[in-house]
């Protein structure tokens, strides 16, 4: 059985599921049950000065029937007092020393405020810090949170001056609400971050209740806009990672979070560079149990691939992750359409015909109906074989090189080679 | 008695829950140009329909339905889905099909109970329209050609508007509120109907021809033919459509504790045995001179009448009813058949002679197919193939140029289905090809 355990920028864990700082890691009742069930961290629900919550806070997505495909908030940090939490955290690492319990922090953006909160949590015995500088509302209109997580110097600053006092690693969660991730992540390593964890949640309003027409979530009729996660932003999520992940400035380990749901999730993070997961939205559907599948199903999934630890699994995509310009323009795919597996829903068929390039036929063979792709018309675009509801019945068919492999770039500067030849020629 | 009883004739479903009709509605692939469109006889829009379930836009659902299918909230619990749209439906090999019957049985309970008014009349065009026969084929056809601004007056012999839906199918799979309620939707829209009016007693035939533009026969078909057999005039010998019409009204408990038997294997039988059943019987059997595979009752029917407990008996013909001294049926002799020379289509049928054998019964129930109209159809003089009225294959005409027909009085010589869906049709298909005759002509005029 594969070696499940990690070790993060020092802090160590059972293995690389976490939850991440949320209600579900509000107070020491529920991080002991969650590492009962199997969670190999916690990051602790944010610490700060005590603040007000308001009610009510949560609203989600329901797609085509499917609860909470996106899940919105509108909490706050803890509005517990700092000495609870610290006692919990204290109780709680003394019962279970081998999970990691890392501490999720919020002050406003000035040294003292930094320097006195890292001392008094550090003492009760945590393994780590987080520096939430992502969180979306509330905090943020008061300058912390994501207001100064989107200002690369603030975020610097404010994780050198953590770093200043903190002797167990410091974690700087970012946010997405930022044209390019990589600037704040960039400015976090300058501070001194130990490693990167990401996304925090996405500016949001989950929607519109049509028959009052109030906000949802609303607090007395009035909304505000609330931080959006859930399954709905995972390909956000993992874009953020990968773009960090493959970054030659970004050198520290990543923690991934955003729509972790299951194992295969959390596999597809690792690949894309995240050496833990954090996960929130998922268990506050379903419960810490979602742990136990995770834990069985990456470990088989680590064990089919030959792999004795999942260490060896993170970054393995990240090679494979690149910018547009580097794709191979004569590469091609063109789909294909086994009819006898086909189930004749024509999605397949309307999906191209009204929305991509024409090119699959409607006809009858023997009084049955078939499809079939005309090669030459189609541009290997994938949408009938997303649309296809039949397993197997379209694959995309690599077609082979009629041309050498040449991406943009390298087209680009071959024209430009031609051009400054021609341009000396004429010289 | 007959509160106990009652209970037994509840509808058998409750119908779909909000949730599971969500989770079925979603289900849907949507198919583009879907085969359960073309499988259904009306042409219902089922995506659509079902899609507007799932966005919850329940009055556009409602309409999508009812709007190709007068009898829609009918047709939703007595089709036989699995032989048509859900049949058709591409998950069959996949998982399993939509359960489209029910998400129609959603939409159009919401619309029952919601009373949204879906449809209105175009203005009066001053045309005069008779129908004969308030079954689904007629209501039906007085829909459309009320909608279009015809003036529709419906006979129908009964006390009750709905035919074959109101009187001939068992309340346990449709209830009468169902039907009262599209006969009045139908009501809504200016249908005058006429009940317990006999055309050629009440009303005569010159009379109609005289007062209207056209008239449509959609009369259905009569009473169970008699068996020609000896002791079947006794005490206790029943016409299935009677029994189960009967069971429309009240809850007799002349079957309690009793033993019936049903002879025929259809859908009538299979209501007439059921029924039984629920009102109490001990012991039901259904005899049938063939076997399960040349019954014409449904795979769901078959399996409904089992889980009822009723017994079949396959391959015994009828010979004779045998009653007591004071005329009651006592019993049923039978003669065990033999099927030979199947390959050749339905085989041949003969009599295993000695194998007679008596079967105990209280009743016997007769259910082996309806008469034809005879004397309806001799009296409106319309030309005929052994009662079953000739009509024109697509404009439904009769041999009357006045006179339309559509429905299970035309059904029989290979035209339509003996099904609510299919006369639901042919009432559309007869009011529009009046509907486009009458305006050539006027267009000419």
């Amino acid at each position: 059985m594969a070696d499940l355990s990690i070790n993060f920028a020092g802090i160590k864990s059972p293995n690389p599921f976490w939850l991440a700082s949320a209600p579900p890691t509000n107070s020491g009742y529920q991080v002991q049950r969650a590492f009962e069930a199997g969670w190999g961290g916690a990051v602790w629900k944010t610490l700060g000065d005590p603040i007000l919550n308001v009610s009510s806070r949560f609203a989600a997505v329901s797609f085509n029937g499917q609860k909470v495909a996106g899940f919105n908030n509108i909490e706050l940090i803890t509005d517990r007092p700092l000495e609870v939490n610290l006692k919990e955290i204290y109780e709680t690492k003394k019962r279970f020393p081998n999970h990691a319990i890392i501490a999720s922090l919020m002050v406003e953006p000035k040294a003292e405020k930094w320097h006195e909160i890292v001392k008094k949590v550090q003492d009760v015995g945590v393994d780590g810090f987080e520096l939430n500088f992502g969180c979306p509302h509330g905090m943020a209109e008061r300058g912390m949170g994501a207001a100064s997580g989107q200002v690369p110097d603030l975020v610097e600053k404010q994780t050198y001056w953590a770093k200043e006092y903190a002797q167990v690693p410091v974690i700087v969660k970012l946010t997405p609400n930022i044209t390019d991730i990589t600037v704040t992540a960039e400015a976090a390593i300058r501070g001194g971050a130990d490693a990167i964890s990401m996304i925090n949640t996405i500016n949001s309003l989950a929607g519109v209740d049509l028959n009052s027409w109030n906000t949802i979530p609303h607090v007395g009729n009035k909304g505000a806009h609330g931080g959006y996660c859930g399954p709905a932003v995972k390909p956000i999520a993992l874009n953020m990672v990968g773009e960090c992940a493959r970054n030659p400035y970004i050198n520290v380990p990543i923690s991934g979070i955003g729509g972790i749901s299951n194992w295969q999730d959390a596999a597809e993070f690792i690949l894309m560079g995240s050496t833990s997961v954090q996960v929130c939205t998922a268990a506050m559907h379903h419960g810490f149990s979602i742990v136990e599948d995770m834990i069985d199903g990456l470990s088989n999934y680590l064990d089919d691939k030959g792999l004795a630890s999942v260490m060896d699994l993170v970054g393995k995509t990240v090679p494979k992750y690149s910018d547009w310009g580097d794709l191979d323009l004569n590469y091609k795919v063109v789909a294909e359409i086994n009819n006898d597996v086909c189930i004749n829903c024509n999605k397949c068929h309307i999906a191209c015909e009204d929305t991509s390039h024409q090119c699959i036929d409607l006809y009858t063979e023997d009084g049955r109906p078939m499809l079939k792709v005309r090669e030459e018309d189609c541009v290997g675009c994938n949408l009938c074989s997303i649309v296809c509801p039949a397993e197997g019945a379209i694959t995309m068919k690599e077609l082979v090189h009629t041309q050498p492999p040449m991406t943009w770039n390298e087209r680009q500067s071959l024209i430009s080679g031609f051009a400054a030849n021609s341009s000396s020629i004429a010289r | 008695m007959s509160n106990s009883l009652a209970k037994n004739f509840e509808e058998i479903f409750d119908g779909l829950t909000t949730y599971a009709a969500t989770v079925e509605a979603n289900r849907c692939l949507y198919c583009y140009d879907p085969p359960c469109v073309k499988a259904c006889p009306t042409s219902i829009n089922i995506p659509s329909f079902i899609k507007k379930i799932a966005s919850n836009n329940m009055k556009g659902s409602a309409r999508v339905i009812m709007e190709a299918n007068p009898v829609g909230a009918s047709c939703a619990r007595v089709c036989p889905t699995i032989e048509l749209c859900e049949g058709a439906c591409v998950l069959n090999s996949e998982e399993k099909p939509i359960q489209i019957g029910h998400l129609q049985r959603y939409a159009t309970d919401w619309l029952r109970e919601s009373d949204v008014n879906l449809f209105t009349p175009k203005p009066a065009n001053g045309k005069k329209i008779a129908i004969i026969g308030s079954g689904p084929a007629g209501l039906s056809a007085a829909r459309e050609l009320a909608l279009l601004g015809y003036g529709v007056t419906i006979y129908e012999a009964d006390e009750k508007a709905g035919g074959l839906n109101y009187y001939g199918i068992v309340s346990f799979r449709l209830p009468q509120d169902v039907v009262e309620w599209e006969v009045q939707q139908v009501q809504n829209l200016g249908v005058e109907i006429k009940t317990s009016t006999k055309i050629g007693e009440d009303v005569l035939v010159d009379d109609l021809l005289a007062n209207f533009d056209r008239i449509i026969v959609a009369v259905g078909m009569g009473k169970v033919p008699m068996l020609n057999i000896e002791g079947e005039h006794l005490e206790g010998v029943y016409d299935a459509i009677d029994f189960v019409k009967e069971s429309k009204a009240s809850f007799t408990d002349k079957m309690l504790g009793k033993k019936a038997v049903v002879i025929g294997a259809g859908n009538t039988a299979i209501d007439a045995a059921t029924c039984s059943v629920r009102l109490g019987a001990e012991q039901v059997q259904i005899v049938y001179r063939r076997t399960s595979k040349e019954m014409t009752a449904y795979d769901f029917e078959y399996d409904f009448a089992k889980q009822d407990g009723v017994e079949f008996r396959w391959l015994s013909l009828p010979k004779r009813v045998i009653g007591d001294e004071a005329g009651k049926v006592i019993g049923l002799e039978c003669i065990k058949m033999k099927l030979t020379d199947i390959e050749n289509g339905k085989g041949t049928l003969t009599e295993i002679p000695g194998s007679e054998f008596v079967i105990e019964t209280d009743a016997v129930i007769r259910a082996i197919g309806q008469a034809k109209q005879y004397e309806l159809i001799e009296h409106l003089g319309l030309a005929n193939t052994r009662g079953v009225i000739d009509v024109e294959m697509n404009s439904l005409k009769t041999s009357n140029p006045k006179i339309y027909a559509c429905g299970d009085v035309i059904y029989g010589n290979g035209y339509g289905e003996a099904t609510v869906v299919s006369a639901a049709q042919q009432g559309k298909d007869s009011a529009y090809a009046i509907h486009y005759e009458l305006n050539a002509n006027s267009e000419i005029a």
